[in-house]
């Protein structure tokens, strides 16, 4: 029990994990129907992708690692602020949150 | 220990991703985000970044969900109803998704000089990053101020009640 206690974690593991986020993130994209949805999945990608950075800075002891995550943060806030006022913008001029119903730029 | 915490929070990480996918209730899916959110915070803090840890808590878990909480409800988004989806996502989308998480499993999984991550390692102190961020890294700093400052802007623009035209027209 004690080395179980004791037992370190592989760092491709967390690698791993970031990898399986991120492709949890895409299928997201292209399964969720709604736009909020869609959205939250790409949240999820930058998510996955802020981990994998963290674990490299972590692996090298790079401070700037860390920061590059910190700027990450800040971006995703704003894109966050100006995506969801996109889609309020949408709903009030579609009446629908449903992608398939929001399909006028499509080929 | 760190064997035993990264276990569970990585399954909180997977299980909340997996649970966003499979709910058809917008709000549901948000509380699963959260889950997920919380949970990176517990591993960033196992990685030894304490400062990310509560920026992940306060900004993205806190701040950015709060945001998507809001709209699903001012919206009344309701459940979705599904589709099948587009021709292209089932033709070149889930092929291309198991191809990027096959080639990332391999390279990963082959890659040599990989070290391990114990409770032992030292912890970035917040000290040490800002000294970095303030130091060498000022001028993006101040430039992601402006970005900010521009998202707000462009959001209060584009979410306010009817455009300038509109109403000067009437």
């Amino acid at each position: 029990m004690s080395s179980l206690f004791s037992q370190e974690v592989p760092i491709s593991w967390y690698l791993l994990l970031s990898a399986v986020l991120f492709s949890l993130g895409v299928i997201g994209f292209l399964i969720k129907r709604n736009l909020i949805t869609v959205f939250m999945s790409i949240e999820l990608m930058l998510n996955a992708v802020n981990l994998s950075f963290v674990t490299f800075a972590h692996e090298w002891h790079a401070v700037k690692g860390q920061i590059f995550v910190f700027f990450v943060m800040m971006v995703a806030a704003a894109e966050a602020a100006v995506g969801l006022a996109i889609i309020i913008a949408v709903f009030r001029a579609r009446a629908t949150l449903a992608v398939d119903r929001i399909d006028l730029m499509k080929l | 220990m760190h064997l035993i915490l990264f276990i569970v929070f990585a399954g909180f990480c997977l299980a909340g991703a997996i649970n966003l996918l499979l709910q058809s209730h917008p709000i549901n899916s948000a509380l699963s985000l959260i889950v997920v959110m919380t949970s990176l915070a517990v591993l960033y803090l196992l990685l030894g970044a304490e400062f990310l840890a509560a920026a992940q808590v306060i900004v993205y878990a806190g701040a950015i969900m709060v945001l998507f909480t809001f709209v699903v409800m001012l919206l009344n988004a309701g459940r979705e109803e599904r589709t099948l989806g587009s021709h292209a996502a089932r033709m070149v989308g889930f092929p291309a998704v198991a191809v990027i998480l096959g080639v990332l499993a391999t390279v990963i999984l082959k890659a040599q000089g990989l070290g391990v991550a114990g409770l032992q390692d030292g912890i970035t102190s917040t000290a040490d990053l800002s000294r970095v961020l303030f130091t060498e890294l000022l001028l993006p700093f101040e430039v992601t101020s402006v970005l900010i400052l521009i998202a707000i802007l462009g959001a209060v623009a584009l979410a306010r009640h009817g455009d300038g035209e509109r109403t000067a027209g009437k």
